[in-house]
């Protein structure tokens, strides 16, 4: 069969599991739809939160962004993994313990504020719509390359088995899809992984073989070797870093905080039985995470070290196959500076921005490309998101585990997806409907409008695939530094601070909010030209920013409390209720 | 700012054990807070060394020192905090349900008699 074939069959199968699952577990209640009737085993949900925290951006692009970023790329394994300990420590349990459906209802019931409910409402929205945005690119992406459909049909179908099973299932549906697709993702990234080590270091084990020495009969260690080529080719060592401490340090805090605040993941512990589960879940969710996250700088060293020895001083009449099939797409991208018909491959862009392409073939048979070339050597321009799924490609596996990381790709696109489209549709059937504008709706009702906005949220999140802003993936950075700096502080001492009080958590989540969006606009979007460790502000990038954009939430909301009266005692009971793991009522002397 | 009354009914935890029906004391849970803050300060500490103190401030020195074919800084940047954030949380899990049952106050059925 060829990789075709069998591409089309994994990702129908596996699709069609996805929808089974879906319509054996539809939702009968709001219960079920908002927290999957809360009976959710720990390990399961350890599995689902996984899947739902691994998008397309762990799965795809996280192992490229390693390979060419090297020690600097620590900054994603850290921070997308030490934000479960902060989750499991000081979040997860005591929301368990609080036991109703979304975090605005947590912000809104302990702050005894509409205000506060609305405002945790708008930063959900938002975080969730720039993150979903992102996915259903990652869903593009796979579709065209893979099964050669055009991304935007791509798109459509992926976002009709969201569809199905979303707005059929709700959070029940998605919980056990999710298991499903944690099954297939990590499946899909460890055997190409495994494959990989085994042929580089004949270790079979990635997290190892990263340690050991090539076969190549060089006598010298993967990082070493890599370390080796890499300042041959005028690049800095790949085991040290470039971007400076400070910064390295903010964005890794921002990433580890975001994580801990983002909505669709403290939902998920939200859906286990008890407090106990709850933290149990969490320490499952990052093991089924960490296999994944130690294996991606692994696969990250070896796809560059692949990539340099295949591509570097090659004839182009010689590359291997991948080479052109990522180049007809146009995510890879070749320019015959010095006119000897072989890729030089080197630091620096070889021409202005993207490549753009003309009509006809070049003197080698090559895309010719019209973008300005740079004065630098390198002649090769590479996508930061092709190196997973290109990988088995370049080490030149079957085409069965070509196909497999299709599959999972689109298993870690959708599962993603799904869950940051409950939290959307959720909030704005729960939060805003039955809790501020229509309380007086029945539970039915409630449901109806549940579905109704999880399908408005797909249809949106689809035009976003299909027409995508181009400052999609420069706003990632603003999903976790706007959890980080807004609804993470507002939480944390919701639960640890007896004295905050509605005006406190009000003011800091908009202190916060505003000025990390505020530092992000103007970088990004105002002055470009400016983005630079020269002109921020403590040399702290505005991917990192969300970490001064939390102090600021703190310092405004513990100096603004004291203008306002302290909690009321039901709300002093509720601290006490959601700080003890079993359901017992506190006796008050007074 | 319109002030809702706090209703607050926990409709989506299962029915308490029998030991957790009797009325805990005020200063019952002041105490087991006290506890269980101890112990989370503690593993936030570790967390704090193994990943801001190894893997980011500390790298260059530690860099120096080789450990399995990798630089030990760049080992605990890329996989080691990993391992030791995973141990933390089941940590964590072990010993706040040794403060839960100390305190009387863990959510576990009462095993049938």
């Amino acid at each position: 069969m060829t990789t075709q074939t069998l591409t089309y069959l994994f990702v129908g199968l596996t699709f069609g599991i996805y929808i089974a699952i879906a319509i054996w577990s539809r939702a009968a209640s709001t219960k079920d739809f908002y927290v999957a009737g809360g009976g959710v085993h720990p390990i399961a949900n350890g599995m689902a939160t996984a899947a739902d925290w691994m998008s397309a951006a762990s799965f795809i692009s996280m192992a490229g962004i390693i390979a060419f970023l090297g020690y600097d790329g620590s900054v994603y394994l850290m921070g997308w993994t030490g934000g479960y300990v902060l989750l499991a420590l000081l979040l997860a349990p005591y929301l368990r313990k609080f036991g109703q459906f979304t975090v605005p209802d947590f912000i809104g019931e302990r702050y005894y504020s509409r205000v506060a409910r609305v405002v945790a409402v708008t930063c959900l929205i938002f975080v969730s719509f720039t993150y979903v945005a992102g996915q259903m690119r990652g869903v593009g992406i796979v579709f065209s390359r893979f099964l050669e459909v055009d991304i935007n049909l791509g798109v459509l179908i992926g976002m009709a088995v969201v569809f199905i099973y979303a707005v059929l299932g709700g959070m029940k549906g998605i919980t056990y899809t999710q298991v499903a697709q944690y099954c297939v993702l990590i499946f899909a990234y460890l055997v190409p992984a495994i494959f990989i080590s085994f042929l580089v270091t004949g270790v079979p084990v990635p997290q190892l073989g990263l340690g050991s020495e090539t076969v190549d009969g060089s006598g010298m260690a993967v990082l070493e070797k890599l370390d080796f080529t890499l300042q041959e080719l005028g690049f800095g060592p790949y085991t040290s870093g470039s971007k400076s401490t400070i910064d390295v340090f903010a964005i890794t805090l921002a990433l580890m905080v975001g994580t801990a605040g983002l909505p669709h993941v403290i939902v998920r512990f939200f859906t286990v039985p008890k407090v106990s589960d709850a933290r149990v879940s969490a320490g499952y969710a990052l093991v089924f995470i960490a296999l994944l996250y130690t294996t991606a700088p692994a696969v990250g060293a070896f796809a560059r070290l692949n990539f340099v020895e295949t591509i570097h001083e090659t004839r182009y009449q010689d590359a291997p196959g991948w080479f052109r099939n990522w180049e007809d797409i146009g995510l890879i991208g070749w320019l015959d500076k010095n006119r000897d018909g072989a890729i030089q491959y080197g630091p620096g862009a070889p021409f202005e921005g993207r490549p753009a392409f003309n009509t006809g073939q070049g003197d080698s048979g090559e895309r010719l490309v019209s973008s300005a070339p740079t004065k630098v050597r390198n002649e090769v321009y590479v996508d930061r998101d092709i190196m997973v799924l290109a990988n088995p490609e370049i080490a030149n596996l079957p085409g069965w585990v070509i196909a497999l990381v299709a599959a999972g790709g689109l298993a870690a696109a959708l599962s993603t997806a799904a869950g940051l489209l409950l939290v959307i549709s959720t909030s704005i059937s729960h939060d805003l409907l039955k809790k501020t504008f229509l309380p007086g709706i029945s539970e039915k009702q409630e449901l109806l409008y549940a579905r109704l906005s999880a399908a408005t949220a797909i249809c949106v999140a689809g035009y976003l695939g299909i027409n995508p802003p181009g400052f999609v993936a420069q706003v990632v950075a603003f999903a976790f530094g706007l959890a980080a700096a807004s609804l993470f502080p507002a939480i944390f001492m919701g639960i640890f601070s007896r004295r905050m009080n509605t005006l406190g958590a009000v003011a800091g989540m908009c202190a916060g909010l505003s000025f990390t969006s505020i530092y992000i606009v103007y970088f990004k979007f105002i002055r470009p030209d400016l983005n630079n460790a020269e002109h921020w502000l403590l040399g702290i990038s505005p991917e990192g920013i969300g970490v001064l954009g939390m102090v600021i939430n703190f310092a405004v909301a513990l100096s603004l409390c004291r203008l306002q009266a302290p909690p009321p005692f039901e709300i002093q009971e509720l601290i006490d209720d959601i700080r003890v793991p079993a359901g017992a009522r506190v006796a008050h002397e007074h | 700012m319109e002030r809702e009354v706090y209703q607050h009914k926990g409709d989506n935890l299962p029915r308490p054990g029998e030991h957790s029906q009797e009325v805990l004391s005020e200063a019952t849970v002041h105490r087991y807070w006290r506890a269980n803050l101890r112990l989370v300060i503690g593993l936030l500490l570790l967390w704090f060394v193994v990943s801001f103190g190894f893997g980011i401030l500390l790298v260059e020195p530690l860099n120096r020192i080789p450990f399995f074919g990798f630089k030990l800084g760049f080992w605990w940047a890329q996989q080691g905090a990993i391992y030791v954030f995973v141990a933390i949380i089941f940590i964590y899990v072990i010993l706040a349900s040794r403060i839960d049952r100390k305190f009387g106050v863990d959510d576990r059925e009462p095993p049938p008699e």
